[in-house]
């Protein structure tokens, strides 16, 4: 469960988010709306501990972890614009957390092959992010932060970039994978119908204040 | 094409820019036709050249490899954290840029002359030896290098960085895993630049390391005391000789796709 308690975060005198307080249920698939430029962003990058908050806690599972550096939350986060690394082919980027964490070569491979046959993407080991399509992309930043094994996953806007015919299937991928790895998942969007068919909890974020809108 | 306003503009900037290249041209054409090949060779072969040559290429190298080291961690860190006073701290970092160069080799030769400065000399010595070339060359270098590892470091992303730091990096980790690859051409670049402006060097060395032949002559040094005796010929080679290693760093780094 994430829990957030009158979190606020200002910035240069302006109020960005202001006494946001929520929470989600585990194994829930929550999504976010709001205009562009009203703190969801934000709100994400002080969830994964990329930004701390001017003031208010969050809690993962009853645990305080507001002052946690971001390696230590098990947070999985893929941002708008996928962020994959540059320089690395598609089987490094998959198993770059298990390797940090000094996971055995073997045991290494069948993790990064697993995940890459669970999003249909073992055709493109070893193929650099250069040469991947949008589609594609989002498959792998996925499959990346999944390999890390997080409780909650945390999702930019990541059908932004997809043509109208891959968004349904990119939907229902998203659903198969939240439901196959039991996951908590905030889900950020500005499509009515990509949120209709996702989540099970509708959050609305209006002039840095969260609003629980529907619980599906 | 009618000759509008807009192109009568872009003609002047473009007779402009090629009056700026075609001074260019004759200044080098006019060394490069002051002597013969055959005379360059035979001065290029001389026992006091060849060893100004090698030390030149020794010195600069290592000048451009401690410079890069010194910029990677701080074009990092002016590009990736916020804080106070940064902009004076920029500000800084340039001064080495905008200094007189007799003023740095000033202030290397007095710094030595503290008591800091003679305990290090105890350890290694620099006022007027071939490490003093080095460090002569480093503390402008290094100044280049900062700037390019800067522009390199804005140029990319911090996004890939802070979702690796979700994967469980340190920062260091990010810096070194994510940052650093991603920097390879960069990397390349700055090291390129201090390597040109450490061959360039002259000020500084000539203060702080002297200009001792078959010891500290490096060859902008060879460049002066060939002068210095009325040795033009030799001097119009050593020159043609450090146009040719300018010219081929700027191809390499242009190859690297970055901007000097």
């Amino acid at each position: 469960m994430i829990k957030l308690e009158q979190l606020t975060w200002k910035v240069s005198g302006r109020t960005i988010l202001e006494d946001v307080t929520v929470a989600i249920p585990g194994n829930t698939y929550a999504v976010l709306m709001g205009s562009t430029g009203c703190g969801k962003t934000t709100l994400l990058e002080i969830l994964c501990g990329l930004r701390q908050p001017t003031s208010g806690r969050v809690l993962l599972d009853g645990v305080d972890v507001t002052d946690l550096e971001p390696r230590e939350r098990g947070i999985g986060y893929v941002p708008q614009d996928l962020a994959l690394f540059p320089g690395l082919r598609v089987r490094e980027q998959i198993g770059f957390a298990p390797k940090l964490r000094g996971m055995a070569p073997e045991e290494l491979n069948q993790r990064v092959n697993r995940l890459a046959e669970q999003f249909g993407i073992a055709h493109l080991l070893n193929r650099l992010p250069d040469m991947l399509s949008g589609g594609e992309k989002q498959r792998v930043a996925l499959a990346r932060a999944l390999a890390a094994q997080p409780k909650l996953l945390l999702l930019d806007e990541p059908l932004s970039a997809l043509d109208e015919s891959m968004r349904a299937e990119a939907v229902a991928l998203l659903q198969r994978v939240q439901q196959e790895h039991a996951l908590t998942v905030l889900h950020v969007t500005h499509s009515s119908s990509e949120a209709a068919a996702l989540g099970t909890l509708h959050l609305r974020m209006m002039a840095g204040r969260l609003e629980v809108e529907s619980k599906g | 094409m009618p000759l509008n306003r807009s192109n009568l503009c872009w003609l002047a900037l473009a007779l402009i820019t090629a009056g700026y290249l075609l001074f260019w041209a004759l200044l080098l054409g006019a060394t490069a036709t002051y002597s013969t090949p055959d005379s360059w060779l035979q001065v290029l072969r001389s026992p006091e050249i060849r060893h100004a040559t090698l030390l030149s290429l020794v010195t600069c190298s290592l000048a451009a490899g401690f410079a890069l080291l010194l910029a990677v961690p701080v074009g990092y860190l002016m590009t990736r954290l916020d804080f106070r006073g940064k902009s004076w701290l920029d500000a800084a970092l340039d001064i080495p840029i905008i200094l007189p160069p007799l003023v740095v080799g000033l202030c290397l030769l007095i710094f030595f002359q503290t008591k800091i400065g003679m305990v290090i000399e105890m350890a290694i010595p620099f006022t007027y030896q071939v490490s003093g070339v080095v460090l002569a060359q480093f503390v402008v270098a290094a100044a280049f290098a900062i700037r390019t590892m800067r522009g390199t470091f804005q140029h990319l992303s911090a996004r890939p960085e802070d979702v690796a730091l979700t994967l469980g990096c340190t920062r260091f980790q990010a810096l070194w895993h994510v940052a650093l690859p991603a920097a390879r051409r960069g990397m390349v670049a700055a090291f390129c630049i201090a390597w040109a402006r450490s061959l360039g060097e002259f000020g500084p060395i000539l203060v702080f390391a002297g200009a001792t032949r078959m010891k500290t002559e490096v060859l902008p040094t060879t460049v002066w005391l060939e002068l210095s005796v009325g040795n033009l010929e030799a001097a119009v080679a050593v020159s043609l000789f450090m146009v040719l290693l300018a010219v081929l760093v700027l191809v390499a780094v242009r190859a690297t796709g970055e901007k000097v």
